[in-house]
């Protein structure tokens, strides 16, 4: 058989238009947690848009290349943390004189010595953080180290995750993750400490 | 290892709330933070501070983006 059966090939056609518009719905259901990622991973609400838009367009044209049945949030990420690098994020460079921050308890013993041992308790926290110092301090992490923290801890991304989104090995997306929560427990207890 | 157990226990800490220590530091940490006030409460405000993190920084999808990719939908991979 050299040239497929007409029917065959309708049939090709209409399995493929199912497997795209199933593989568009799922894409599309995942758009809500892949927008809290990339509204945290850059500066405002319109870049946040953006660069989700920019995802899911080269995604659906590049649907093929999804391997069904892996992880389609991680591989969402990952063209989007591509596409944020290539949108200028090079020229974003870590400072180099960045602070060493100081150590895991730094916020902790900051807050105890300011107001006692009891301000370390649930409910004194979050009276003490606000919501926006929270977002503020993300924002002032260096880039390498946001990247990491606000997939691990708010995507719900694992290390393994992570490491695959970014294209670097497991050992550097655990010591970026442990740089990144230091630097913004220290932002935070710029901000809530001031 | 360090000789200070809550020095110690710090640099176990966030690998404890990971779940990613192994059994036997998983035992090392979780008997210090048994006996020791300090650490249990810096704990505590760390395992509320990584919740407080996370809702603080959600912010919902804005209302008229999800018709935007919808209508990105059937997009030709020449185009």
């Amino acid at each position: 058989m050299s040239e497929p059966e007409p029917d065959t090939e309708a049939r090709r056609i209409a399995t493929e238009a199912r497997d795209r518009a199933r593989f568009e719905e799922e894409a599309l259901s995942l758009a809500d947690q892949v927008y809290r990622v990339a509204r945290r991973l850059v500066g405002s609400r319109e870049e946040a848009e953006d660069l989700v838009q920019e995802t899911y367009a080269r995604a659906f044209r590049s649907w093929r290349s999804f391997t069904p049945g892996t992880n389609m949030r991680a591989w969402l990420l990952r063209i989007l943390t591509n596409l944020n690098v290539d949108r200028g994020r090079k020229i974003q460079r870590t400072p180099q004189a960045q602070p060493l921050e100081e150590s895991d308890y730094y916020l902790a013993n900051k807050m105890a010595s300011a107001a006692g041992e009891a301000a370390l308790e649930t409910d004194e926290v979050v009276e003490r953080l606000s919501q926006d110092s929270v977002v503020k301090a993300l924002s002032e992490i260096p880039p390498q180290f946001r990247d990491v923290v606000v997939l691990v801890d708010i995507g719900d991304f694992t290390y393994a995750d992570a490491a695959q989104i970014l294209d670097v090995p497991i050992g550097t997306v655990m010591s970026r993750l442990h740089r990144g929560r230091r630097a913004l427990k220290q932002h935070l207890a710029e901000e809530a400490l001031a | 290892m360090s000789g200070d157990p809550c020095n110690r226990c710090e640099e176990l800490l966030q690998d404890f709330l990971d779940r990613t220590l192994t059994d036997a530091e998983w035992r090392e940490a979780e008997g210090h933070l048994t006996g020791c006030d300090y650490c249990a409460r810096r704990y505590r405000f760390e395992e509320s501070l990584r919740k407080y993190v996370r809702t603080s920084a959600v912010e919902r999808m804005p209302p008229g983006l999800m018709a935007k990719l919808d209508e990105l939908r059937g997009l030709d991979a020449t185009a």
